[in-house]
This record gives structure tokens, C-alpha cells and sequence, in this order.
């Protein structure tokens, strides 16, 4: 060693609370002075579904031949007092999201998958656009608290509709759509003044409590003549009694989406640091139907995070009767992918992700409306980058995988009707997880809380 | 004219607002008087054609909500929500209107003629309100387009976060929300103005009125705004 210059350190110590992601942050918010706003949803580790494995059959529990017994996955939705229940393939949907937020093809895409594969899509904050009616089969029409483009001559056009208290992304906050996004065509449908950075309001404008919402539910019973089911969208918070509210409000369908959910846009903080995660709340939201003799009456669909088949079952099998599907969908469609389609060739897209200060992988930057694969973007050139023909292919294939996953995994354990699973079919690898989705610990008998 | 009754006390709701939806055959512009509405909710919802419907007596919430084409008239007071999302025709109350009045209307012409409370014209979207009395907090909310004219005063926070719409207010203005201001009337606010008052029946001055509108100080995002978003 020589004494004459200092000793070399082995190791940089990074700070636990100021690591570079959390500098970056405080760097950003010195320079600015406005909070940051992105879309997507929560990026940070969660107990999440992954922590469930489930017991496939063996000697105590006798599986289905895999490949060749019939596996139900018919989803019926909205028997408690519409006329018209909704009668879905599979019991994996599409969620809400706008036009605005996509572009007119990819609203067009999601309607032709999802009326391929038998199953609905949904419309977003800021109305119905023919593209998306024409194609879809079964079409769910959101009544938000915005209420931007919503009219009851598309409500009576609408197989069902859904009340949007709030979402897993952003419970208790407003939707928002930056000037970019805000085309001639999306100004107009909303009722706006084109390229301004558009605030939706968080409380809906004619009611203010379940009590409301319960003759707000009857008003919307009565435009349509009691025929659509209504379905109430509640973000992952206080599940137990917003879905005990819900149900006393009269929904036919109640949606509870957790703090995985996406956004087209909102505040970060909002994003990472409000509601609980799905897994959480799927427990919640089936305790309190089962409570109140609701199960099976009220139908439960669960969304935020959902992403495999094996997250479709696991939300099955803890009592949901459907999952809705966002981000996985955008995904689907090419979202983060380093290159697009358009012409019949590939073309790399590393540039235009660069220019957005992001590359692919790491893209959340939906509310810029730049996508550079043509998704979330109103621009008349970036969105020629998706057509139609070429989404709906991609999307119709992952919902096939995901319902391919989904019956085997019933099919393993022993189960006819993916309906059919249950919580006795999975244990949780983690002590969060078991405490969450109150399953046992794998290997114990031991649920957190619950005793011995 | 052909005049039809229903006396909800006999006639379930259901079955009026049903029968109404479907009346599209006979002479659409005959007179439909409910008798007994005794408060109830949902009366006249989703009408879509022009029909005269008479309520003779107090509505509860959202009665003639989402409005096309037909010309209601309350003959008492309304609940929360009367002509929500109104699309055309016109809504009358005799009475006063309580929370929300023609909340998020795209079209049509709604007449209070005693006073509405808060929120009246929340989210406005292109409809016409006139008010003979006064408005309570919160008028005009968010409200994107559409005229509302205030015979009497208006409460706290009127035209919080305002787009396009414009308001028109005759007597004392509490407070504006944010990003409201009051301008100088122009001679297309005293048309407009005299306009809504014929319409309505009311005779005031165009004269009085002051014109409550977007400053738009809040159309794009804005790091020295602070709390106002």
C-alpha cells in the first residue's frame, strides 16, 4: 500500500432513503415545482397474485384430462335486475378506456378482439365513438363523473352501464388528458376547447352518497327500461363497504379494481401511493358480498394488475366472477415494444421513444399522446402505426392464451367450469400474501390472523 | 290536443316512464299530465320525443332527466338532478330546484323560476339555464358551454374552474371560484340575455346584468396555479 495516497474504498454505499430514484425525484420537482404525471399504473413490488400458487389434483383431488374434457368458461353478468343479462365466452373483459386516451383504431381493435372472443369492451371517459359500437358485440358504457360525450341515445345503444365511482389507479381523484391529446375530434365529442390540458371532475355532478347513487342507479334503470345491467366502478380502498354500498345502491355488477389498475394520466404520487393492491381486495370485496347473501347475486369483477391466465384463475378461484384487463390489453397491442408494424414491415421505434426522453421497456409516457408504437396518441401519423386489423389479431391471441391458461389450471384442479374454483385450491407463498387473500401459508395451516 | 293522465298513486312509475319511451306512434305532441307525483323520483326520464308532459305537483330527483325534444313542467318543486344531462326541449319548475339543476345539459332551455340550490349548471355542456331567483355555492362548476342567467344572486364559488360556458348574474355575486371573472357585458351578452328572458317569461333588464366568464388562466397546466386545480 502506498502511504501516500488514501485507501481505495471496496464499496459505494447508495442511501436506502435517498437512492437514486428518490434524488431524481426531489432533482425533478426543484426543477419544476409541479408534481410529475404519467401514465400506466403502480411500478413498485406488491404482494400480487404471483405470491398464490394453487394444489393441482392428485391423489386426494382427481384433475381433468387437460386436452380433451370440456372446460365451461361462460360468465354470465348483471341476473340481479336487468333484463338483459350479459352472457360472455370467457370471463376476461376488456376495461374502460377512452377514446382520447387511444386512438379511434385501437378502440376499433379492442371492439373486433373482444367480439371475437365472445367476451365486451368498454368505453372511457368522453363517450362512445361508432368505431367502437359498430365493433363490438358487447359494448359496457361508462357513466363518469365527467360525464364528457355521455348521452342516453349511446346509453340506450349500450349493453350495459357502468358507473364509475373512481379506479384503482388514482381512487379519489379526477381523470386528466393533456393538450396534446385533445384533437378537433376529442374536443368535440367532450364539449371542450381544443389542446387544453383537460381536468376531469372526481365527484359526479347530480349525486353525492350511496343514497343518491341508489335513485341515480333508478334513473339509469329507467332510461333504458330496466333492460341493461349496471355495473358500479369502485377504485380499491375501503372495499368491504363500498361494495356493501354498492350493493345497497342496487349495481347488478359491482368492479373493483386495485392499485395495479393504469391511467391514461395522472399524478405519480397518486398512482404509487393510494388504494390497496388487488390481491387485498379481491378478499375484501367477496367477504362482503358473502355477508350480505350477495355471491352469486351480485357479480364480482376484479382489474388492476391482471396480466396471465394464471392471475385470471387465482382472481376466479378467490371469488371473482370476471376480470377486466387494461394495461395487458395496451401490452397486447405493442405497447413498450421496440418496434411497430405498418405496411406490411417492421420498423424500429428506439428513436421516437427517445424523444419522448424513455426508451422502450421503460415507457409509461401515455399522457405525452406521442406513443411511439401509435396507441395512446391522437397524432395523425403515430396512429397509423396500429391499424386495426393488425391490433385486433394480437389482442384476439393473448386473450386466447390467457383463457387457454385459465382452463388448464381448472382443469388441474379437477374443476369442469373455471366458475368452479376455489380458495381451497390455492396457498400463499408469502405471510403478506396469506394474510391478504387469507389462504394458508404454503406448507402450514396457518392464515395470519386467522389462528392455527 | 289528445290529453293523457297518470295518477302515480294507481300507475306505477315504471310503467308511465316505459309507456312514454314508446310513444312515438300516436300525435307526439299531445299533453301528458301525472297527477300525485308526491315527491317520487325518475319522473319523465329519457323522453325522446315532443311530447307535453305536466307534473302537478312536487318531483324528487332527476325528473325529466336526460331530456330530448319534450317540454315538462313541474308544478311544485324539483329534487336533485331536474333535466340532467338534458339534450333539447325545454323543463320548467314552478317551484324551486335543489342541488345540481340541469347538471351536465348539452342542450335545451331549463326555467326555474323560484330559486335552485348549489350546483346548478355543474358541467354545463351547451344547455341554457335561466333562474327567476337566486343560485346556491357552486354554481357552474366546471361548466363547459351553454348561458346561465341568475335573476337573483348567485352564492359562493360561482364558476369554479369555468370553460366556455358563460353565466349572467343579476344580483350579488358572494364569490367567484377559481379562474371566474366577471367582464364587461357586449351587446351579444344583452341579446343573449334578452333572449332567455323571453323565453323564459321573465321580465328584468338585460341591462342589470353582469357577465361571469373564464379567465382562463387554468387551460393548461400551470406550476404557479398551486391549489388552484
Amino acid at each position: 500500500m502506498n502511504p501516500t495516497q488514501p485507501p481505495t474504498r471496496l464499496s459505494h454505499e447508495e442511501s436506502w432513503g435517498y437512492d437514486r430514484k428518490i434524488m431524481d425525484y426531489i432533482h425533478n420537482a426543484a426543477a419544476h415545482g409541479l408534481y410529475e404525471i404519467r401514465g400506466l399504473g403502480a411500478k413498485r413490488p406488491l404482494p400480487h397474485f404471483d405470491d398464490l400458487v394453487f394444489l393441482g389434483a392428485s391423489l386426494s383431488r382427481y384433475p381433468l384430462e387437460g386436452y380433451r374434457e370440456k372446460c365451461v368458461t361462460t360468465t354470465v353478468l348483471g341476473t340481479r335486475f336487468a333484463k338483459k343479462p350479459i352472457e360472455l365466452a370467457i370471463p376476461i373483459t376488456i376495461a374502460g378506456m377512452s377514446f382520447g386516451s387511444l386512438s379511434a383504431n385501437v378502440k376499433e381493435a379492442l371492439g373486433r378482439a373482444a367480439s371475437e372472443m365472445g367476451t365486451s369492451t368498454t368505453t372511457g371517459d368522453g363517450g362512445m365513438t361508432p368505431e367502437e359500437r359498430q365493433s363490438s358485440k358487447t359494448l359496457v358504457y361508462q357513466c363518469l363523473p365527467s360525464r364528457y360525450g355521455f348521452n342516453p341515445d349511446d346509453a340506450r345503444k349500450a349493453d350495459a352501464i357502468e358507473v364509475v365511482i373512481g379506479q384503482g389507479a388514482k381512487p379519489g381523484g379526477g381523470g386528466m388528458l393533456l393538450g396534446q391529446k385533445i384533437s378537433p375530434r376529442v374536443a368535440q365529442m367532450r364539449t371542450l376547447p381544443e389542446g387544453i390540458d383537460q381536468r376531469s371532475a372526481c365527484r359526479h355532478p347530480d349525486w353525492t352518497g350511496p343514497d343518491d347513487l341508489a335513485i341515480k342507479i333508478q334513473e339509469l334503470r329507467e332510461l333504458t327500461d330496466w333492460e341493461k345491467p349496471i355495473y358500479v366502478k369502485v377504485g380499491a380502498t375501503r372495499v368491504s363497504h363500498d361494495v356493501k354500498l354498492a350493493v345497497h345502491s342496487g349495481a347488478d355488477v359491482i368492479v373493483v379494481d386495485g392499485m395495479q389498475g393504469g391511467t391514461a394520466a395522472t399524478q405519480t404520487v397518486f398512482i404509487e401511493h393510494v388504494g390497496i393492491p388487488t390481491l387485498a381486495a379481491v378478499r375484501q370485496a367477496v367477504d362482503a358480498l358473502e355477508q350480505l347473501d350477495m355471491k352469486g347475486k351480485v357479480q364480482l369483477i376484479v382489474s388492476g394488475g391482471i396480466r396471465t391466465g394464471a392471475d385470471v384463475a387465482k382472481a376466479l378461484a378467490l371469488g371473482a366472477d370476471a376480470v377486466s384487463i387494461g394495461q395487458g390489453v395496451l401490452f397486447a397491442l405493442g405497447c413498450n415494444h421496440e418496434m411497430y408494424f405498418q405496411n406490411g414491415a417492421h420498423h424500429a421505434a428506439a428513436e421516437d421513444y427517445a424523444r419522448i426522453g424513455t426508451a422502450p421497456g421503460y415507457c409509461h409516457h401515455c399522457h405525452t399522446g406521442f406513443c411511439p408504437v401509435g396507441i395512446t396518441t391522437q397524432d395523425p401519423v403515430l396512429e397509423q402505426r396500429l391499424s386495426p386489423e393488425v391490433g385486433a389479431k394480437h389482442l384476439r391471441n393473448y386473450l386466447k392464451t390467457l383463457n387457454m391458461e385459465l382452463t388448464t389450471l381448472a382443469r388441474a384442479c379437477g374443476k369442469q367450469n373455471v366458475h368452479h374454483l376455489e380458495p381451497e385450491d390455492l396457498v400463499a407463498l408469502t405471510v403478506e400474501a396469506a394474510a391478504m387473500a387469507r389462504v394458508p401459508l404454503a406448507g402450514t395451516n396457518w392464515i395470519p390472523g386467522h389462528g392455527l | 290536443m289528445d290529453s293523457l293522465s297518470f295518477d302515480l298513486r294507481t300507475t306505477p312509475l315504471r310503467e308511465m316512464n316505459a309507456f312514454l319511451h314508446r310513444h312515438t306512434d300516436a300525435d307526439p305532441t299531445r299533453e301528458i299530465a301525472v297527477l300525485n307525483p308526491d315527491g317520487a323520483h325518475n319522473i319523465a326520464v329519457g323522453l325522446d320525443v315532443p311530447l307535453h308532459v305536466d307534473i302537478r305537483g312536487h318531483a324528487g330527483y332527476y325528473a325529466a332527466g336526460m331530456n330530448k325534444l319534450a317540454h315538462v313542467t313541474i308544478h311544485g318543486n324539483a329534487g336533485t338532478g331536474v333535466a340532467e344531462n338534458m339534450m333539447s326541449g325545454v323543463v320548467r319548475v314552478k317551484g324551486f330546484a335543489s342541488n345540481s339543476a340541469g347538471a351536465s345539459a348539452h342542450g335545451g332551455l331549463l326555467i326555474v323560476d323560484g330559486d335552485a340550490s348549489l350546483r346548478c349548471g355543474i358541467s354545463l355542456k351547451g344547455g341554457d339555464i335561466v333562474v327567476g331567483g337566486s343560485v346556491g355555492s357552486f354554481s357552474g362548476f366546471m361548466a363547459q358551454a351553454g348561458r346561465m342567467v341568475v335573476c337573483g344572486d348567485a352564492g359562493e364559488a360561482l364558476g369554479d374552474s369555468l370553460y366556455e360556458a358563460v353565466i349572467y348574474v343579476r344580483g350579488k355575486i358572494r364569490s367567484l371560484g377559481a379562474d371566474a371573472q366577471i367582464e364587461p357585458m357586449q351587446e351579444t351578452d344583452f341579446q343573449a340575455v334578452s333572449e332567455l328572458l323571453a323565453q323564459a317569461g321573465l321580465n328584468f333588464d338585460p341591462e342589470e346584468f353582469k357577465r361571469v366568464a373564464s379567465a382562463r388562466q387554468l387551460y393548461h397546466w400551470n406550476a404557479d396555479a398551486n391549489q388552484e386545480y
